[in-house]
């Protein structure tokens, strides 16, 4: 019911705008066609968008998104048909679930096999079976410190509840990555869906508000940098980057374990240029290319062959983009909690927000 | 005859327009706020703001932005003044000054205010250096009055001037032939002359600054959660269309009210011309 009403509005919103604007932007596409892609924000090298254009003729049309929870509902909509996106794990379960994604045919995608054999185990999470879901990128949730100004080695989250550090912590702002961090120090699965343990998360997270700088997502980089805050939660493929840009800061997977995430390309259901969505998938695929975007965007590559083609010793066996984790303990990717979970962790999250 | 053909014909792309951008969204707002996820007919969604967060959410946001809106007014009106009894063209220069951050975008003037405001930020190296002692408000409510007022002021001072140049100096100087002093003037003359003008300046900042989303997450650094920070996350996070489209809904009443308001005192349309 409520798809085929939104289709409705938006069928009703197209044939008002087209009958305002001539349409002159028809687009025909490159000598062999056109993809459609939609990814995360700043999560390629441009040039290699480029370069696949010259190489293959096809032209992409390229979007860009925040969150996952922001494209789900464009993709659902069906407003815009893309051909390919690039959501992580839970969300990729979420869109089996809701049928929008189509099986992958590995026999286009020869690439494929250059990604590393424990990164589609890992896959096997949220896509059984390995049908839907080709891994991109990858990496974990620490904790960024400035080691000029934390006393003390860090290797606990419990850190984020220091008072010492009072108006000097950085935490997500979102909801499943707030979660994870309150979840995983009392000692729970960040899938959790158990009423208590959830409650005394939020207690957690409303005794943690004080002492919070500020809650935000993209900005944990640039802050860390500035040296606004001693103690930032932040994905590991940002770490790289701040780590350039200010050498004080330190990267650490807190000893309570932590999420391992995948970002993957899925090929929706209606699209409308599947076989142009395998080759740009395919090229994403090739080592070089696969080089290019982890020099471009630091977040780390599940390409072995890609891996092995990284000239600086240092980053190539860095344990912050390429962590050995079996190491760790307590780590885990999240899953798809269904619309109930996902109420109500925003209701929970809501009432902290709000306190 | 004629011209009444050629109206109409001028007023259709005005009408096409109303019609994409404002009567088919508000018909779906309405559609998503009466209705739950499986499209059945429910008030839950406008009765939700009794929740104690969603409340709490409100009660903060009217406070806030009637501080800014009183701010505005305390600041604006001098201003005004001041600019209307300018000789020349002097008063189109300031004014220009005034509209020109305009011209830059909305969003980069506050993210620029979090970079004078931060902890480490231009205004507290300046304090620093001159070893006072350091201004920390950001993420507090003061920085997100300080973000309203900065961003709403010039829709406070435009019509306010606009009406204050319209009355007419010869009612002024015969209030004073009639032996009035400058104040009995200006309460008696001037201040009501200008009341259209003060009326749809509030409305043009309390408006905006009831509903803001955007400078209470980059100034007040999310900590502060305003009923525009709750309807935005239904939409972003939540995906619970319903229940935000029926937020909005609430958040109407307030908004239709600021604008019958207006209508009452504002009937010649003097203010809200610029």
């Amino acid at each position: 019911m409520k798809k085929i009403v939104k289709k409705i509005l938006i069928v009703m919103l197209v044939s008002v705008l087209s009958m305002t604007i001539l349409s002159a932007c028809s687009s025909s596409g490159g000598e062999n066609g056109v993809v459609y892609v939609y990814n995360w924000g700043e999560y390629i090298d441009p040039e290699t968008i480029e370069m696949f254009e010259e190489e293959t003729g096809i032209e992409v049309v390229y979007d860009e998104y925040e969150t996952n929870e922001i494209m789900y509902p464009k993709v659902e909509a069906g407003a815009v048909s893309y051909d390919l996106v690039c959501p992580s794990d839970y969300m990729i379960q979420k869109m089996i679930d809701n049928d929008l994604l189509q099986e992958i045919n590995w026999a286009n995608i020869p690439n494929a096999s250059n990604i590393g054999e424990q990164y589609y185990v890992q896959s096997e999470e949220f896509d059984p079976g390995n049908k839907y879901a080709v891994p991109y990128c990858w990496g974990t949730v620490g904790i960024l410190y400035n080691k000029t100004m934390v006393d003390e080695p860090i290797d606990s989250w419990t850190v984020l509840w220091d008072e010492k550090y009072e108006n000097n912590i950085l935490m997500q702002d979102s909801v499943r990555d707030a979660f994870m961090v309150a979840l995983k120090v009392n000692g729970h699965s960040m899938n959790s869906m158990d009423e208590a343990e959830l409650q005394a998360a939020k207690e957690l997270l409303i005794e943690q508000k004080p002492l919070v700088q500020a809650y935000v997502v993209d900005q944990v980089r640039d802050k860390m940098i500035g040296g606004e805050a001693a103690i930032g939660v932040i994905y590991s493929g940002e770490a790289i980057y701040t780590q350039r840009e200010n050498p004080d800061l330190e990267y650490v997977i807190p000893k309570e374990g932590t999420n391992v995430w995948i970002d993957s390309w899925c090929i929706l259901k209606d699209a409308q240029n599947v076989e142009n969505a395998e080759k740009f998938i395919d090229f994403m695929c090739r080592p070089d290319i696969a080089l290019m975007n982890f020099e471009y965007i630091t977040y780390s590559t599940p390409n072995d062959a890609a891996r092995e083609l990284i000239e600086d010793d240092d980053i190539r066996n860095s344990t912050i983009a390429f962590p050995d984790l079996s190491q760790y303990e307590n780590l885990e990717t999240f899953s798809y909690l269904g619309e109930e979970g996902d109420e109500l962790y925003n209701n929970l999250w809501k009432e902290i927000k709000s306190e | 005859m004629k011209n009444k053909k050629l109206n109409s014909l001028m007023a259709s792309p005005y009408i096409l327009w109303s019609i994409a951008f404002i009567i088919i969204p508000l018909i779906m707002v309405f559609y998503y706020g009466l209705t739950d996820k499986d499209g059945a007919f429910t008030l839950e969604n406008i009765t939700a703001i009794t929740a104690p967060e969603h409340i709490k959410a409100l009660s903060i946001a009217l406070l806030l932005s009637l501080i800014s809106t009183v701010i505005c007014l305390l600041l604006a009106y001098p201003l005004a003044m001041i600019l209307a009894n300018m000789k020349g063209n002097q008063d189109k220069l300031i004014v220009l000054i005034f509209i020109l951050p305009m011209w830059m975008n909305f969003l980069l003037r506050t993210l620029a205010w979090q970079t004078l405001l931060e902890k480490s930020g231009v205004i507290n190296q300046v304090l620093e250096f001159l070893h006072l002692p350091a201004l920390e408000i950001i993420n507090t409510p003061y920085a997100i009055i300080l973000g309203m007022v900065y961003n709403f002021l010039p829709f406070m001072i435009l019509p306010i001037y606009n009406v204050l140049c319209k009355i007419d100096p010869n009612v002024i100087n015969a209030a004073k032939d009639l032996g009035a002093n400058n104040f009995m003037t200006f309460i008696k003359i001037t201040l009501p002359l200008s009341i259209p003008g003060i009326i749809s300046g509030i409305t043009m900042v309390f408006v905006p600054a009831l509903t803001t989303f955007i400078i209470s997450n980059l100034l007040g650094g999310s900590k502060i959660l305003l009923i525009g920070n709750v309807i935005e996350q239904e939409f972003l996070q939540a995906n619970n269309w319903h229940l935000g489209s029926g937020l909005s809904m609430v958040l109407m009443i307030f908004i239709v009210i600021s604008m019958i308001v207006t209508a009452i005192f504002d009937k010649d349309g003097e203010g809200s011309a610029l």
